[in-house]
């Protein structure tokens, strides 16, 4: 896989299937539903308990704001994955242009997702500071794969495009 | 379901034979230095001002007090936006999010997810209570975990 900045767009190309099929699964890795530990990760409290009025207000007022904020940047993260579907040989390398104008949509739909996973399976510090771990293990060890590959995706942007937002490639 | 809901095979096989394919020792996780940084922006509070508009003192009644959702305690005391430490998102995310919705320089904003990565909790800000609700729905619109507290 190479990933590289090509005037206003990220290029990720060279993907194999399994990374590409890891990039398809963002919209839906970052769906909280059936997953009340990730619900609550993505729609966490504004306060303390106490303050019973603030967070009557925010759920009532701000969480489906919050909802519909997460909703919109997995859609334009999925429209730019249509990319990846269609009639190409199942193990053909694709690539991947990202418009930069969607870097934030980007970050927000792979933070939803890494967040998501990490609450379904509950991972230790120890686990999400592993970034060598063979994804062949188990699927728990598929899904911190994905985390820290998503993670990686995140800090390409980060650096590439929200850093440096005119940079042009060589 | 992954890959392999497309191709119709069992996920497990497919995802240990294209395992083969996986190579990303490349991936840097170092927090990085850079130059940019954002301009701090002056923030200044609203002022509150109450007057009576419809005072008559020929016909001033004995007036009714109601109570308020909002005390005037509740809008007087300052009230904390704190950000707690989450092991998922990466530090260079929480430095670009303390930029943007704080405006601070990236030396200050570092400091911070520094002190949040390890105390466990950083004060970003403090204020008045509705600024501090706005910081705080923003800090959630960029998935950190971020809460409002009286101070005192």
């Amino acid at each position: 896989m190479e990933i590289c900045r090509r005037e206003d767009k990220l290029e990720i190309s060279e993907l194999d299937p399994f990374l590409a099929e890891l990039l398809r699964q963002i919209p839906a890795s970052a769906n909280p539903e059936g997953t009340p530990t990730a619900e609550q990760r993505l729609f966490s409290p504004p306060a303390g308990p106490r303050e019973r009025e603030i967070c009557a207000e925010w759920k009532l007022y701000v969480q489906p704001e919050l909802r519909r904020l997460f909703r919109t940047a997995t859609e334009t993260v999925a429209a730019d994955l249509e990319q990846l579907s269609g009639n190409e040989k199942t193990f053909a390398n694709r690539t991947l242009r990202i418009p930069a104008k969607h870097a934030d949509a980007w970050l927000s739909a792979l933070n939803q997702a890494r967040l998501v996973i990490a609450a379904k399976y509950n991972f230790t510090d120890g686990e999400l500071c592993d970034h060598y771990r063979s994804p062949i293990g188990s699927r728990r060890d598929l899904s911190l794969f994905q985390v820290n590959f998503y993670g990686f995706l995140q800090e390409f942007i980060l650096r590439e495009v929200i850093d440096c937002p005119g940079k042009n490639s060589d | 379901m992954l890959a392999a809901a497309s191709a119709g095979r069992d996920p497990a096989t497919l995802f240990e034979l294209e395992a083969a394919y996986v190579s990303i020792s490349s991936m840097s996780w170092q927090p990085r230095r850079g130059s940019a940084e954002v301009a701090q922006s002056e923030r200044s509070e609203g002022a509150i001002s109450i007057s009576n508009q419809n005072a008559n003192p020929a016909t001033v009644e004995a007036p009714v007090i109601e109570q308020e959702a909002r005390s005037e305690e509740d809008l007087d005391l300052p009230w904390q936006v704190v950000v707690h430490n989450d092991p998922v998102n990466l530090m260079s995310y929480v430095t670009m999010v303390f930029q943007r919705v704080f405006g601070y320089p990236r030396e200050k904003a570092e400091r911070h997810m520094l002190e949040v990565h390890h105390k466990g909790r950083s004060i970003l800000w403090s204020g008045m209570r509705e600024r501090a609700e706005l910081y705080v729905q923003q800090l959630h619109g960029y998935l950190l975990l971020a809460t409002l507290e009286k101070i005192g």
